[in-house]
């Protein structure tokens, strides 16, 4: 009786791929239990099964003591299961009270008794300090909010159980800060949680202990305490990982990218979401823009890459004034772009690998003659990038998009922006949901990039990231660069003072 | 054997067999049924035999000329809605570019004499390759530019189509009965197929069908055309963002579907068969029937082929079906039953996967 759950020998094979192989997993009550392995490793699917989203080839759920029988996510609920998924399940024209209640309204006389729920909803909001609005659109609220909505899900119906399924790859620093808290509070309620990460430092920071998967096998479960972040990855990957970066000094050369008074306005506000940005972009750096998730930065890479319109100002490409050019035509000229959300732009989840990797370029002579696919090409082309950037998955090249883990999706991306050789590369949040080897791997390749004298733009959250891989960094605050630092010389918490808009220089 | 079965095409084919079997035995319990409620005399058996047969133990070869009159026109609009399905798209306005195709084709055929005969049907094929095009395009620049349902469009573009047809059949009358249109000269050969299968069946436009077919199938999954549209029908942002123009993606597919059903429309209405046009304000069933053959058919272009010859050979052995005592609205329900069944299709293929799946852990 010591463990609420017991996952014993689970098995589950998809075509090509056996995603757990006989894999264990005890969880206590009232732990912060944490599930981690590299992209691919099963640890998804381990918890779909929990969840009764799949049902596993062998093995057994036990649960308080007693064998379970968990045939669909209704019957978990029943358990006290409930699951934030990696990719939220929420319905974006509905608000968040519709969505709370969804699936569980109480009616009477086939009328939603609405009133009922949104004090309880209310309740919980504020219990756990959620901070949340029931009446607003999922549409118009940002991520950090969409994943409590999904959390106040959970707790509406009454889970005992909370599995977060790397809640964390979507958050900025201080959501992260804040969820952690949301986490331990829920705990000391006497609620149990699985939580999934790549990051490290989380674990350290809030689990108990955690299970190691490699490969869809059962490696070990240990004590966090007991263990270092460089024991945890060793064991995680199988061999030792560095998680510095090392790189030497930036060698910059001439100007590739200017920026000049860029301005996008805002269709439904005064304010503009890009106000006057000008910077210069050299060869041979990597320059980052710094920031707190919704100060512009994604208004201002979707200016930069021809997605969405200028109001004013002026973007100097090589020379070339690409301010009104297609994206297209950026992409010819060396442009590349590693987005923000990988399913809304990066790729079509419903094409396979080989497809995918080539959507930016299909149209050119490499991939099609007279207007038709060279097949044989393509499918060369994915094996050897999914042999180069190590992207797993169950049928190889055939492998629909869709069917694969988060982390393998992102390196395909990767995988794919990279080889168009491009001048200047901007990459938004390129790590997002990567294990720490494959992390490792694409810090590499970028400052590798840099060397080759190619000029790459990171955005990113994340200010280990920030500090570690780039050159040199302007910050953004509400639309405007507030501030440049120098990796080397500035502190995290200097920087911290610029994102929040709290210290400000101008800059020339 | 188990890796046939998991082969993801043998599986969709699979799924829309289970569908068919599914409407076969739906349709055989209403036959039971109607029999059973019915005080004539009724032979559900007989019945059932009619149907699997497409009615063609009554006509003979001559049915299955039939048989592929009928489904020269639903090949196509088949084609066009699943052509639209693929890129993304719900063209439910099939029925509306089949009439107008069809009605600029019997103009063509009537009024354009002065090109030789032998070559005015081929125009009046062009004529309606491009009218239909326009009747789809419409709703495509709606649904690009000002983000109009697709849907909502086309429906209205479905009435506005045949009440423009029915106030044009006085442009093209019949001299003697002047509520309807004449009948054309230059139609679409037979080549002696009406040697092999009779008079009134079948024509040349079954081949120009097929051949259409087979084009569809070429430009959706071997061109990068193709990949350019149907990824903007799987996901126009990530279209755009690889730097495809995804409003010329949608009203290029609209068009095209557009003109599938426009040719479709010209396949029955210079036809060898005499079939005219009056005044009357319905929409041509054909429309339709294209959705039902698009959804049998999983929307590709070689599955349509097929699936646009069985629907129509549900439709001959409704028109024999009152040997039996029954009445052919039997099909109907058949044909829905059909469709409802290859909706699930997605839910067949796992059942597929599990039963073959545990085969194999034994
Ligand atoms: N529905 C599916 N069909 C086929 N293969 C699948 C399916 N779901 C997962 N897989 C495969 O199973 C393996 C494990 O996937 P899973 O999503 O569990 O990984 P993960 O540990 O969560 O990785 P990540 O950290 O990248 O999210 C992957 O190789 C994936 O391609
Ligand atoms: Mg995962």
């Amino acid at each position: 009786m010591e463990y609420v759950i017991e996952m014993q020998g689970i098995t589950k094979i998809f075509p090509g791929i056996i995603a757990n192989d006989n894999v264990d997993l005890k969880v206590k009550k009232g732990e912060i239990h944490a599930l981690l392995g590299e992209n691919g490793a099963g640890k998804s699917t381990l918890m779909s099964v929990l969840f009764g989203l799949y049902k596993p080839e062998k093995g057994k759920i036990i649960i308080n003591g007693e064998e379970a029988s968990i045939k669909n996510p209704n019957d978990a609920n029943r358990y006290g299961i409930g699951m934030v998924h990696q990719h939220f399940k929420l319905v974006h024209n509905f608000t968040v009270l519709e969505n709370v209640i969804l699936g569980v309204e109480s009616v009477r006389h086939g009328r939603l008794l609405m009133d009922e729920a949104r004090k309880k909803v209310i309740e919980l909001s504020q219990k756990y300090s959620l901070f949340i609005e029931p009446d607003a659109l999922i549409s118009d609220i940002s991520v950090g909010m969409q994943q409590r909505v999904e959390i106040l899900k959970m707790l509406y119906r009454e889970n005992d159980l909370l599995i977060f399924d790397e809640p964390t790859a979507v958050l900025t620093p201080q959501e992260i800060d804040e969820l952690m808290k949301i986490m331990k509070d829920l705990v000391a309620e006497g609620k149990t949680i699985i939580f999934i990460t790549h990051k490290l430092n989380e674990i350290k920071a809030v689990a108990d202990r955690v299970t190691i998967l490699r490969k869809g096998k059962y490696i070990d479960t240990v004590d966090v305490s007991m263990s270092s972040k460089e024991t945890l990855s060793e064991l995680m990957v199988g061999r030792k990982v560095l998680l510095e970066v090392e790189k030497t000094m930036a060698q910059p050369k001439e100007v590739v990218l200017e920026v000049k008074h860029l301005i996008v306005k805002s269709k439904n506000h005064n304010k503009n979401k890009v106000n006057d940005v000008s910077f210069k972009l050299h060869r041979g750096e990597i320059l980052c823009i710094a920031g707190i998730e919704g100060n512009g930065q994604t208004d201002l890479v979707y200016a930069l890459t021809g997605l969405e319109k200028v109001s004013s100002g002026q973007i100097i490409y090589k020379g070339e004034d690409i301010t009104h050019r297609s994206i297209r035509y950026r992409n010819l000229k060396g442009m590349a772009h590693i987005p923000e959300d990988r399913h809304k732009h990066g790729l079509v989840l419903d094409y396979n690998v080989a497809e995918n990797l080539i959507l930016q370029d299909y149209h050119t002579n490499k991939f099609q003659t007279k207007g038709f696919l060279k097949f044989k090409k393509i499918y060369d082309n994915a094996d050897e990038l999914i042999e180069r950037y190590d992207i797993r998955s169950g049928s190889g090249a055939r492998s629909i998009a869709r069917s694969m883990s988060g982390g393998n999706q992102q390196k395909a991306i990767v995988a794919r922006e990279l080889e168009t050789h491009p001048d200047v590369l901007i990459a938004v949040q390129p790590t997002r949901g990567l294990d720490v080897g494959a992390i490792e791997y694409i810090h590499r390749i970028l400052i590798e990039q840099r060397d080759k004298g190619k000029a790459i733009l990171l955005v990113s959250l994340e200010l280990s990231e920030v500090m570690s891989v780039s050159d040199r960094i302007l910050v953004i605050y509400e639309g405007e660069l507030v501030g440049q630092a120098d990796p080397a010389l500035v502190s995290q918490q200097e920087l911290g003072l610029y994102m929040s808009g709290s210290k400000r220089e101008v800059l020339e | 054997m188990k890796k046939f079965i998991l082969n993801d095409n043998v599986q969709k084919i699979l799924a829309s067999l289970t569908a068919i079997l599914i409407g076969f035995i739906f349709g055989f319990l209403i036959l039971l049924f109607a029999a059973s409620i019915k005080t004539q005399a009724t032979n559900p058996i007989e019945g059932f035999i009619t149907i699997i047969t497409g009615g063609m133990r009554y006509n003979g070869i001559k049915g299955f000329g039939i048989i592929l009159r009928y489904t020269t026109p639903v090949l196509l609009t088949g084609l066009s809605v699943g052509f639209a399905f693929k890129t993304g798209l719900f063209n439910i306005g099939a029925a509306g570019q089949f009439v107008m195709g069809g009605f600029t084709a019997a103009y063509i055929a009537i009024k354009w004499t002065f090109i030789p005969l032998e070559f005015l049907w081929i125009v009046a094929l062009l004529g309606a390759i491009v009218v239909g095009g326009i009747w789809g395009m419409i709703s495509g620049v709606l649904k690009a530019y000002r983000n109009v349902n697709e849907v909502i469009s086309s429906i209205m573009l479905n009435y506005i189509g045949m009440i423009t047809v029915s106030n044009l059949v006085f442009t093209i009358k019949d001299r003697f009965n002047p509520s309807r249109s004449q009948v054309p000269l230059s139609r679409i050969p037979t080549f002696g197929l009406d040697k092999v299968f009779g008079l009134n069946t079948v024509d040349f436009g079954i081949f120009i069908a097929i051949a259409v077919a087979i084009l569809i199938y070429i430009v959706l999954e071997k061109t990068s055309f193709g990949y350019e549209l149907k990824a903007c029908g799987y996901n126009r942002e990530a279209a755009r963002y690889a730097g495809i123009n995804d409003k010329k993606g949608i009203i290029l597919s609209m068009t095209i579907a557009g003109a599938l059903s426009g040719l479709g429309g010209a396949l029955v209405y210079i036809s060898s068969i005499t079939k005219v046009f009056d005044q009357s304000l319905v929409l041509q069933r054909e429309g339709f029937d294209g959705i039902s053959v698009a959804l049998l058919g999983l929307s590709n272009p070689l599955g349509i082929i097929f699936s646009s010859f069985f629907i129509s050979m549900l439709r001959n052995a409704g028109s024999s079906l009152s040997r039996a005592g029954f009445n052919d609205e039997v099909i109907r329900i058949m044909t829905s039953t059909i469709i409802y069944a290859s909706a699930f299709s997605l839910l067949f293929r796992d059942k597929i996967h599990k039963l073959f799946n545990k085969k194999e852990g034994k």
